[in-house]
């Protein structure tokens, strides 16, 4: 089993294919689309894939270190930043195809017209804590 | 009671359950159950085998009880225990084929076989793989549904239950629970009730590089390569062991991968000093190791003894031989070309193999060798 990111963007992602913003949609367009995700993170927990889902407001802040003694530097937030992180799901699965999978399963949420969004999402691979016994080059 | 000695019993005590009528999985849960009751038992029980049976079979009976009276208020099944066969080594077995059924995945046999044979909890291995205990009380409640049907008296390939125990060893270890020491007590309870070949090589492979742990790593978690480690520091008496499976197991002539790794492994420990390895029939080894299997990463890590026994050039022709999209054929291609004395190259390849890598640990490793020559190459 591998561990996966799916990171999903309010910006910084290739244009879905049903790309109209969230606001726009009916209230029940939303609740259908929450209710998508919910039943999606469940069947995942039942499938023993699932690790862990969180959102990120989308109000953030950069910060710095500034020297020895000196406050942090706060700056932000960036109206114009290219990239900016939604929320992500984490899984646990036996093969990349299986995480490719189950992010176009992600990716089908339904948006507006109750239609599936299609939007992109960034599947990313996590690196072990541990480097596996066997296997080492040269070992 | 001691929990060492409970998990010991574990399978027996479910095979006792199935024995006497129970399904697998309820016979399993029971025994979890159980297994909760005994942690809190006075330590002085007499006959813990005993207790748990007993204690396991009323969790059964209460568990069975409460899913007729669901079902069925009128019509209770007659639960009593029926004297039955007494408890069988194979019960034990059996429990190992089961667990590392085909039907499985590897995934959900590893875990299966960690809990009903290893008796773990299912928190403990969901720590152990870093997933939610809820997500592995899943992963192994599927597990036991897709064994459901499979007979229990059965045994099965001992390839695939091998498999399973090399991927549990293989994990190293996180959390509180060692899978490294886990996976050997597992496998040497399996060798002590079968005298396969391959258990045999599986168990040596396994002490062989478990005698090196302390080793492998810096208390700071840095990896050490074998050729740098500090061979004080290896468990000689694993490796006495390891040795002893292993020419037991080589005597019988039926040769095996995990024999053949482990041969390979044994040679390693079996010099005092990383020159004074025997590279020549290290290669041997693997030529025999992919002979046996085909396996491409058998074909990588030979190309990199080849480099040692003729010379990196020959390392490297070898390399050349090898699909280049293979797990780290690029930081083995770094290696050669470091000991070609192609410092850039080496730079270059191990930064870009430092990219690929699968741990954190590696990446860490393969960026500080990029750093370490490109600091030689700026003087």
């Amino acid at each position: 089993m591998a561990k996966y990111l799916l990171l999903k963007h309010y910006r910084g992602a290739p244009a879905a294919v049903n790309d109209v913003p969230m606001d726009q949609w009916t209230p029940e367009e939303v609740a259908a689309h929450v209710q998508y995700m919910v039943d999606f993170a469940a069947r995942l927990e039942g499938t023993g894939e699932f690790v862990d889902s969180q959102g990120l407001s989308p109000e953030g802040s950069f910060v710095r270190y500034d020297g020895e003694g000196r406050p942090p530097v706060v700056d932000g937030p960036f109206a114009e930043t290219k990239d900016l992180i939604a929320g992500w799901m984490v899984i646990d699965v036996e093969s990349p195809e299986r995480a490719y999978e189950l992010a176009a399963e992600l990716s089908a949420a339904p948006g507006a017209g109750g239609r599936p969004i299609h939007e992109w999402l960034e599947v990313r691979p996590f690196l072990t804590l541990h480097a596996a016994v066997f296997d080492r080059v040269p070992d | 009671m001691n929990e060492a000695l409970l998990r010991e019993l574990v399978p027996a005590v479910i095979g006792v359950l199935v024995r006497r009528g129970a399904d697998f999985a309820a016979a399993e849960d029971a025994v979890q159950d159980a297994l909760v009751e005994a942690v809190r038992a006075p330590q002085d029980v007499r006959d813990p085998k005993g207790w748990l049976i007993t204690v396991a079979w009323r969790k059964f009976l209460d568990a069975a009880r409460a899913e007729t009276s669901r079902r069925d208020r009128e019509l209770r099944a007659d639960n009593e225990p029926e004297p039955g066969p007494a408890e069988s080594a194979d019960d034990t077995l059996r429990l190992y084929f089961l667990c590392a059924h085909p039907s499985l995945t590897p995934a959900s046999a590893v875990a299966l076989t960690l809990r009903a044979v290893g008796g773990l909890t299912t928190r403990q291995i969901a720590q152990a793989y870093l997933v939610p205990e809820s997500t592995m009380a899943q992963r192994i409640s599927r597990a036991k549904r897709t064994v459901a049907g499979v007979r229990f008296t059965r045994p099965g390939d001992v390839a695939t239950v091998l498999r399973v125990l090399y991927l549990v060893f293989n994990e190293g270890y996180s959390g509180d629970v060692d899978l490294a020491a886990e996976a050997i007590r597992l496998t040497r309870q399996l060798a002590a009730m079968t005298r396969h070949e391959e258990v045999a090589g599986l168990l040596a492979l396994m002490l062989l590089h478990h005698a090196r742990r302390p080793a492998r790593t810096t208390p700071e978690g840095r990896l050490v390569p074998l050729a740098e480690q500090d061979r004080s520091r290896w468990d000689t008496r694993l490796i006495a062991e390891g040795v002893e499976v292993l020419q037991a197991a080589l005597a019988r002539d039926r040769l095996g991968e995990f024999q053949a790794q482990a041969a390979i492994a044994a040679l390693h420990a079996d010099a005092p000093a990383a020159a004074e390895t025997d590279w020549v029939q290290i290669v041997e080894w693997y030529d025999e190791l992919v002979r046996l299997t085909g396996n491409p990463v058998a074909r990588l890590n030979c190309a990199v003894a080849v480099g040692e026994a003729d010379g990196a050039h020959a390392g490297l022709a070898a390399l050349a031989e090898v699909d280049p999209g293979l797990p780290r054929h690029t930081a083995a291609s770094a290696y050669l070309h470091e000991r070609a004395g192609d410092l850039a190259a080496a730079a270059r390849l191990y930064a870009e193999a430092a990219g690929q890598a699968s741990s954190v640990p590696e990446r860490d490793h393969l960026t500080r060798q990029a750093a370490r020559l490109n600091a030689l190459l700026r003087r």
